[in-house]
């Protein structure tokens, strides 16, 4: 028994999205398609310790869900609209495929992720809806890696996918026209669960590093899909950062920064991988600023230390990502990685001009106390952290902040 | 579907329409032709200044008539349009083609449909 809800859960984390997009496409409703997927799993626990586990338990998972939603259309009477009819007549011509178990679910996924990144929906929404339905993660799971309580988190899915329903929102792959646009929202929703795996690390840490791992997945597929340069650029800069998450932390949980990490703990195969997904987007010549971002990264990743890291690279790629990105943040960084060409002064200038817009942002000064220990300018330095721990609610990298203010003293 | 564009700017606005004036009139009749052949146009009107609004309640049975319209904002619905499209993206598109989208907002809503 043990063993079948162990292949019936490894069968719906793995294919979840594809059936649940499969289904909405043929229902035209997220509700009914997640329903029939759950009575399927239902039935199955029911069937497969009498007939056996399928050999395609996927397929068969997507079969059953299918009958289960056409039998209650049927049922439900009040529902024989025109439509209705419609579907249950585009069903019936698809019999075929109903009667056999070991065929590939049509993949409608990329319609699934258009729709649920559509930017009529809050970020918040797009966010939540996607990991629902596309990694078929649990409302509690998503609640808890956001930190939001589950009847929050319910809430924003159910309203996003009551707005999916009447406010016309169609489940399509967006038209030529729009489709770089929204290709970059989607870009960007995956980016945003990536980044949530990392902004606070405190308890919860499995939780977050599945996170990061079902965003890397979610790129992956999306490049399958629709093969972007900037979506292998995406999945190549997630798979450079978290190739270098063991070295992240010591064994007592404390931040290690980037020129301190042992490099030995990187995970130099993903690194390897990322790279060579790099070089092929890069050769298509359509640059932007996640394949940038990457090559940043790679950088990093390639370097034997942080003494011998090619800075004059990482400068120029820090510039070419300022024209797609002028933002303070992405200067401070320009700054940073010149500064490691040798002249802190120099830096220290331009930081000075960053300030205003920057005061509330903790790695601002945490970055000129940098430059400040490069000065030997330690009463400036210890001001300059004990600005950056007042910024933060992040224990770990108070711990971090707070070490490195006390060895100045 | 059908859906409602109301148009919403606020009074004055219009000002900033490179061209002016006639320029607005002129792109609302082109969109008005464009929409007309696409057949996406069900009806559209635009509406007298807000200065012309009443806006009633009725209380206990008792009408209660205020000089103004409903919410005082800076922002005001000041015309619409009922278009016939195919899902929201169409209905995004056409919107964005209203001359108000440039200085103002339009909101877009379908209409209720209820089942017989």
């Amino acid at each position: 028994m043990i063993e079948l809800e162990t292949h019936l859960t490894r069968a719906l984390r793995k294919s979840s999205g594809r059936i649940l997009a499969s289904l909405i496409k043929s229902f035209g409703d997220f509700d009914k398609a997640e329903d029939a997927l759950q009575d399927a799993a239902a039935e199955a626990l029911r069937v497969w310790p009498q007939k056996g586990i399928p050999d395609n338990p996927a397929a068969w998972l997507h079969t059953a869900a299918k009958r289960r939603a056409i039998d209650k259309i049927r049922k439900d009477t009040r529902h024989h609209s025109k439509e209705t009819q419609q579907i249950l007549l585009d069903l019936d011509a698809n019999k075929e495929d109903m009667a056999e178990t070991d065929y590939d679910i049509p993949d409608e996924r990329l319609r699934l992720i258009f729709t649920c990144c559509h930017p009529a929906l809050s970020p918040e929404a797009q966010l939540a809806l996607t990991l629902r339905t596309l990694g078929g993660l649990t409302v509690r799971e998503i609640a808890r890696a956001f930190l939001s309580s589950e009847p929050a988190m319910l809430q924003r899915i159910t309203r996003a996918k009551k707005k999916i329903r009447d406010a016309g929102i169609p489940y399509e792959i967006p038209k030529v026209e729009q489709l770089a646009e929204r290709r970059q929202i989607v870009q960007k929703t995956i980016y945003l669960i990536f980044n949530e795996s990392y902004s606070a690390f405190e308890g919860q840490t499995l939780t977050r590093k599945d996170l990061a791992n079902e965003a890397i997945r979610l790129a992956a597929l999306l490049f399958r899909l629709d093969p972007h340069p900037e979506t292998g650029g995406l999945l190549a800069l997630m798979q450079f950062t978290n190739a270098r998450h063991a070295a992240r932390t010591d064994e007592n949980g404390q931040m290690v920064s980037l020129e301190q990490q042992n490099r030995g703990l990187w995970d130099h195969e993903t690194i390897h991988q990322a790279n060579e997904m790099l070089v092929v987007q890069f050769k298509q010549g359509k640059f932007g600023p996640y394949q940038l971002q990457a090559a940043i990264s790679g950088l990093h990743c390639q370097a034997t230390s942080w003494a011998t890291t090619d800075w004059q690279q990482i400068v120029a790629l820090y510039h070419a990502l300022t024209a797609f990105d002028p933002s303070p943040v992405v200067q401070l960084n320009a700054t940073m990685a010149q500064a490691n060409l040798g002249n802190p002064i120099q830096a220290l200038k331009e930081l000075s001009l960053l300030e205003d817009e920057l005061v509330a942002y903790q790695p601002f000064y945490a970055a000129r106390a940098e430059m400040h220990i490069m000065l030997k300018d330690k009463d400036a330095a210890r001001a300059d952290l004990a600005k950056a721990i007042a910024l933060t609610s992040n224990k770990v990298e108070i711990q971090f902040l707070q070490a490195k203010h006390d060895t100045l003293l | 579907m059908q859906f409602m564009a109301l148009i919403y700017n606020a009074e004055g606005s219009e000002a900033s329409y490179e061209g002016g004036m006639e320029k607005i009139m002129a792109d609302y009749w082109q969109f008005g032709e464009e929409a007309k052949a696409a057949g996406v146009m069900v009806t559209g009107d635009a509406l007298e200044a807000v200065s012309t609004a009443t806006s009633i309640r009725v209380r206990n049975g008792k009408a209660d008539l205020t000089d103004g319209p409903f919410a005082e904002t800076k922002e005001q619905l000041g015309g619409y349009y009922l278009l016939e499209c195919k899902d929201l993206d169409q209905a995004i598109e056409w919107a964005q083609k209203i001359p108000t989208a440039k200085y103002g907002t339009i909101e877009v809503r379908p209409v209720m449909v209820f089942e017989k």
